[in-house]
């Protein structure tokens, strides 16, 4: 096709998506940017301030204010505690229902089915269990930041065991046959197989979902709004529930909340380069 | 030789003995991993003082108790449908699952069909400008919503599209770089000799397209249906931000603000409202089960 010809048809091809990507995403983010920098309430009545948002995320009048740095380590906690305990799990189950067992595909249904019912209904789900569970030792889910912090693991951890499981599952049936006879008949053990051929045949596909638990955990939202809502006190806040506190729940704070989410921006594209890095690296070995 | 087929004989005797074991421990998980949605169904029936009271039980008396008194106390505890018809009153809740339905079925029909096109586009025309939008669209799946929220819900307000028409172009926007990032990646691994072929047969690109490459992007074309419809089916802040709730509401905003308009949250409308939200969910799974799961897989490989 030449270019000539196409290019007359850039209109119809392009500018539909172009358009909505321009109010979607360019203009909001560059001008999110923008705003950071600024005193604002709506998009038309800013004035500039410079760094004073992002000085105000740490000190008010004068003193520390801690909430901000409470949230993101809770939250690097969090992602940590639930990137690890959803690989493991999923990696696990995944090896035992590549085994050939009958009922294989009953037992996948079945464990990827919560990932398809949304953060909000599935928290509410697990709140009145929560609540249930915990009622007789008159205790709730809010009672203290680390009660706040199970509920969420075990509603993350359901949700995403079943879809990581689903991409181990594919990743392991992807590894060749003959590397496995070949193995067997040289006598290596299920351990050992474990550690010299699966694992390290399985690089990408563990770096696939420890990315995408990394980075769900800190972009977790609905989970941590359904279930606690920050409660007690602000402590079970993770960052973007943090940031979204900050700009529609306390009057005259929507500079600090725009310069809280273009810092949160900068650590989840710090997270995706590294991991992306590393991935590329592993992939050139 | 006859080594190997011993081993293999040890390995297949001993794949079975725990095969039985291994079955029976994932049967009982499995029944373990449906437990809240089935505790849910249950309690959407209870009265809900019994909710909290009794979560697992059935009945205000125990079995121990006698069968009259125990059949008594289940006559107590359920209600029927009475949750249901609260839930459906309190949340409007057709209307929401239709804005959900419209919303979502609207969304990805505009991703589907503008990011394919485009992707086409700018994968075979190679300018400054098509390279750089493509930079863009990989660089917008890595920031995270909160970023842009507050700037794009006003944007919105302002260009009229707090409603479920004007939502889609929204989510057009959100959700075109995970799309044109596919799209473009599919495109690439494609030969370009049928499309020269099919222009030297007199077709124009937009005949070209949609004869002979749209056909040629199925599978990618599921992949990414599936992927964006679950994300906006089920998402929650950007319609609640976007929309104007006080007219349209998704089924997600409805379930949450089941909690904050009533004051003290009724449990009993809650369970209904959670039960009619899964259904449909259950329902699509079912049906579309084995595109879902491969749409999952390619996904999450290509992203």
């Amino acid at each position: 096709m030449s270019n000539k010809i196409m290019k007359r048809y850039f209109p119809l091809f392009v500018l539909p998506t172009l358009i909505a990507f321009a109010i979607g995403f360019i203009v909001p983010f560059a001008y999110g940017i923008f705003l950071s920098f600024c005193k604002f309430t709506t998009v038309t009545d800013w004035s500039w301030v410079g760094f004073k948002n992002y000085t105000r995320i740490f000190y008010v009048n004068g003193k520390l204010d801690t909430t901000f740095i409470h949230s993101l380590w809770y939250t690097a906690l969090f992602t940590i505690v639930s990137m690890a305990v959803i690989n493991v799990v999923s990696f696990t189950i995944a090896m035992l229902l590549t085994k050939g067992i009958r009922g294989t595909n009953l037992f996948r249904t079945v464990f990827f089915l919560p990932n398809l019912i949304g953060g909000i209904v599935l928290s509410y789900i697990w709140l009145m269990i929560f609540n249930a569970v915990l009622a007789p030792f008159s205790k709730t889910i809010i009672s203290t930041q680390w009660h706040a912090f199970i509920g969420m693991l075990i509603v993350v951890c359901w949700q995403q065991i079943g879809y990581m499981m689903i991409i181990y599952i594919a990743g392991i049936q992807n590894i060749p046959g003959e590397v496995i006879e070949s193995a067997k008949i040289d006598g290596a053990s299920g351990w050992s197989m474990l550690k010299h051929i699966t694992i390290p045949m399985l690089m990408p596909t563990i770096s696939t979902c420890t990315f995408l638990t990394l980075t769900n955990g800190f972009k977790l939202f609905d989970q941590n709004l359904a279930l606690t809502d920050g409660n007690p006190a602000k402590m079970s806040q993770l960052l973007a529930l943090n940031i979204y506190d900050t700009m529609y729940g306390m009057t005259g704070w929507q500079g600090v909340g725009q310069a809280k989410a273009v810092i949160f921006f900068i650590l989840v594209a710090v997270i995706a380069v590294a991991q992306n890095r590393l991935t590329t690296s592993k992939e050139v070995q | 030789m006859a080594r190997a087929k011993v081993n293999e004989n040890v390995n297949s005797a001993r794949r079975s003995k725990h095969g039985g074991l291994l079955t029976l421990v994932f049967s009982v998980l499995s029944l373990a991993w449906i437990m809240p949605i089935a505790v849910v169904l249950l309690n959407s029936f209870k009265r809900k003082a019994y909710i909290f009271r009794n979560p697992f039980g059935i009945s205000a008396a125990s079995l121990s108790d006698g069968f009259e008194r125990w059949k008594q106390g289940v006559a107590r505890v359920m209600c029927g449908t009475l949750n249901y018809t609260n839930g459906l009153r309190q949340t409007n809740f057709w209307s929401c699952f239709g804005y959900s339905l419209f919303i979502t079925v609207g969304a990805v029909a505009a991703i589907i069909l503008c990011c394919s096109m485009c992707a086409w586009y700018i994968t075979r025309v190679r300018t400054k400008l098509t390279r750089s939008l493509y930079y863009l669209c990989l660089f917008s799946m890595i920031v995270p919503f909160q970023m842009v929220m507050f700037t794009l819900s006003k944007f919105a307000n302002i260009l009229h599209l707090s409603n479920p028409l004007g939502i889609i172009v929204v989510y057009l926007g959100f959700g075109a770089g995970l799309a044109v990032f596919m799209f473009s990646g599919f495109v690439r691994s494609l030969s370009i000799e049928i499309e020269e072929a099919s222009t030297i047969d007199g077709c124009s690109p937009v005949q070209t397209f949609f004869l002979v490459v749209f056909p040629i992007l199925k599978p990618t074309t599921v992949t990414i249906a599936i992927l964006e419809a679950m994300w906006v089916w089920n998402d929650y802040l950007l319609p609640s931000l976007v929309l104007n709730v006080n007219k349209y509401r998704t089924i997600p905003i409805a379930v949450q603000y089941l909690k904050q308009s009533h004051g003290q949250l009724d449990w009993g409308a809650m369970m209904a409202v959670l039960v009619l939200a899964i259904v449909p969910i259950v329902i699509f799974y079912v049906a579309c089960q084995k595109y879902i799961i491969e749409g999952v897989v390619a996904g999450a490989v290509k992203g």
